[in-house]
């Protein structure tokens, strides 16, 4: 009986520093933006908007988040077409070796925009012109995750049974009219979460844009926070926690619209 | 409207799988034609080759005179009935059945002004609005229907859409499908494993076997003269008797009882080769007591089938079964005896009629 109740105790203290452990970043990050002189600590704020003021009068803040917006919307729409057109060829064409095909280049993928090709990539951007600009920038973070992209939607769309195709086939649709009229609007749900996870994915990518953007001007806003210090060199905390709160923000708004708009599945219309 | 002519056609599925093999079949210009078989006989394979939707291994698809083997799906003007609906969950009834017009570019008015006729005739109209998924089994398969009808193809073709319905449903289905396909005069093509939908709806039926057609013939031909033991045991709700036997003189030995040669065999037999005794328990007449070629032996079960009752007899360790009229059934144990009506019993030399 006792061990029991000790061992409840120590299950829930650890589960109350686990708790701890998570929770207590995120407090900071929604008191020190409103407090005058942050620390470290979590501090009952004075709400001031001292904090957001410097935040906006930064020459580069507010710019580098709008570029963050630019870099993940055009990945998202792109790996989000890409890997739907893929992904329903590779779903409902009987290709010899495809499975293999489609573990090589997810594995493949991990490397692609992994550390060890930063170097091959660099000069690859070098030589093509691509270098210091979004365009380049949103096509290799594009190719990077579109194997993962595939690989998931492959999936969706490997549930989806073929006959609301077949259907439309013989009614006499080309190939792209069912993809656009059938197969889009069934797989809905999967490709809002594509595209949430590419958005994000590409929100919070450090390396690439600050290998490949050298421009301030143009760099997304991961690369800027690293900029924010005080002249001293000391971290500026009261600018770190205003512009990550900033910086966080849509990517919550994000997902609380996708949950709610797409949180559902299409039922009814074929009988089991 | 438009004729169907199957020729030679063979489909091999890749691994192996001879699902049709060589079939020959002409469906005319308007005609309710039921494909009949058992679970995985070729049946949905053959809808799906005449729709384009499996290519053919060899053998050529005619519809309307026209070669259309090599033809896609879409431009056979042909429309299906999946055995699933396949409605488009993400439209309403209005825009499924609109959904055809939309692909041949009717203007928008049309296409909803058309989508209201059908439905209305279907008796849809309240419907209209709704998502498959708010629908029941039977409005599903009347929506199926309706989006058929508005693509005024040549033909139509239906794989087992009554088989999701409940008993009850599909009886009224039955009727109203086949009243349907009166008026509109289409030629239509439907699958199905239950012979009582197929002798009930069609104009002409054929039964499949294994990737074979083993008899074509209207509804009345199947079930009064099977061509083959197959057929006859798969048609009829009560199966048929098939008894080994021996031709006898001028008579025939069956489970250790002498019958007279059926009426249709007549003068078609050599004594002393075996045969298979076929008729049906509806075409036998059953007494307590004995009479000339009777089979007697001892009733073993007695069912109830309603308005009359399914005896079966243990003739020297054969069963035989006979229907009876309500009121007149005997109890188990009884002698009974059953006589065959000549006129209705059959022959099989080699499982082949004779
Ligand atoms: N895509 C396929 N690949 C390989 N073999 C197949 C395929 N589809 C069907 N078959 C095989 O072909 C044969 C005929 O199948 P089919 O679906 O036409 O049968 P069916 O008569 O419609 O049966 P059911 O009444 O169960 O629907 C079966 O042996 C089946 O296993
Ligand atoms: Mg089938």
């Amino acid at each position: 009986m006792t061990r029991f109740v000790l061992g409840r105790i120590g299950f829930c203290t650890l589960i109350a520093v686990l708790l701890a452990f998570f929770t207590i970043p995120l407090l900071w990050l929604v008191t020190a933006p409103f407090t005058s002189d942050p620390s470290y600590e979590v501090k009952v704020p004075d709400f001031t908007w001292d904090n957001f003021q410097a935040v906006v009068e930064h020459p580069y803040a507010l710019p580098s988040l709008y570029n963050s917006l630019v870099l993940s919307v055009g990945t998202a729409v792109l790996v989000v077409l890409l890997a739907a057109l893929a992904a329903y060829a590779l779903s409902r064409v009987r290709l010899p070796g495809r499975d293999a095909l489609l573990y090589a280049l997810l594995l493949l993928s991990s490397i692609i925009t992994g550390t060890a090709a930063m170097v091959p990539l660099f000069q690859l951007a070098v030589e093509l012109n691509l270098i210091d600009s979004h365009l380049g920038l949103i096509l290799i973070l594009t190719g990077g995750l579109l194997p993962a992209a595939i690989f998931m939607l492959k999936d969706f769309m490997d549930s989806t049974p073929k006959s609301y195709e077949e259907s439309a086939r013989v009614f006499g649709a080309s190939p792209l009219q069912i993809v656009r009229h059938v197969v889009v609007p069934l797989v809905r749900p999967g490709l809002a979460t594509i595209g949430v996870w590419a958005l994000a994915n590409v929100w919070g990518n450090f390396l690439m844009p600050y290998l490949l953007l050298s421009d301030v001007e143009k760099q997304p806003a991961a690369v800027i926070t690293y900029t924010l210090y005080t002249e001293g060199g000391q971290a500026n905390l009261s600018m770190l926690s205003t512009f990550g709160l900033l910086y966080s923000i849509p990517v919550v708004l994000m997902y609380l619209f996708v949950s709610k708009k797409y949180g559902f599945r299409f039922h009814g219309g074929i009988k089991r | 409207m438009a004729a169907i002519e199957l020729r030679g056609l063979t489909k091999v599925y890749p691994g192996g799988v001879k699902a049709l093999d060589s079939l020959d079949l002409d469906i005319p210009d308007g005609e309710f034609f039921a494909l009949l078989g058992p679970s995985g006989c070729g049946k949905t394979t053959l809808l799906r080759t005449i729709a384009g939707l499996e290519t053919a291994t060899g053998g050529a698809v005619v519809i309307g005179e026209r070669d259309v083997t090599g033809v896609q799906p879409g431009g056979r003007d042909v429309a299906m009935v999946f055995q699933d609906y396949a409605l488009f969950p993400h439209m309403d009834v209005t825009d499924n059945i609109a959904y055809p017009l939309r692909i041949k570019k009717v203007a928008k008015g049309a296409r909803r002004e058309k989508a209201e006729e059908v439905g209305a005739r279907l008796g849809l109209d309240h419907l209209m609005d709704r998502r498959p998924g708010q629908l029941s089994g039977g409005q599903q398969q009347r929506v199926a229907l309706a989006r058929v009808m508005a693509t005024q193809a040549q033909a139509f073709l239906f794989d087992e859409p009554l088989s999701n319905l409940d008993a009850r449903l599909r009886l009224e289905a039955r009727t109203f499908l086949k009243k349907l396909q009166r008026e509109l005069g289409v030629t239509t093509v439907f699958v199905t494993h239950d012979q009582a939908e197929a002798l009930a709806m069609a104009d002409r039926m054929a039964v499949m076997e294994a990737g074979h057609i083993r008899q074509i013939g209207t509804p009345v031909e199947v079930f009064q003269r099977p061509a083959n033991t197959f057929v006859a045991g798969f048609i009829g709700s009560t199966p048929m008797n098939l008894l080994d036997g021996a031709v006898r003189g001028d008579t025939l030995e069956v489970a250790g009882c002498k019958v007279a040669v059926p009426i249709a065999a007549e003068g078609r037999l050599t004594d002393g080769e075996k045969i298979v005794y076929g008729v049906r328990p509806e075409y036998m007449a059953y007494s307590a007591g004995p009479a000339e070629g009777v089979l007697s032996g001892k009733v073993a079960i007695v069912e109830n089938l309603g308005a009359s009752h399914l005896v079966t007899l243990d003739v020297n360790d054969v069963l035989v079964q006979a229907v009876v009229p309500e009121g007149s059934e005997p109890a188990v144990g009884d002698d009974g005896h059953a006589l065959p009506r000549r006129d209705r019993a059959l022959v099989y030399r080699d499982g082949e009629l004779v």
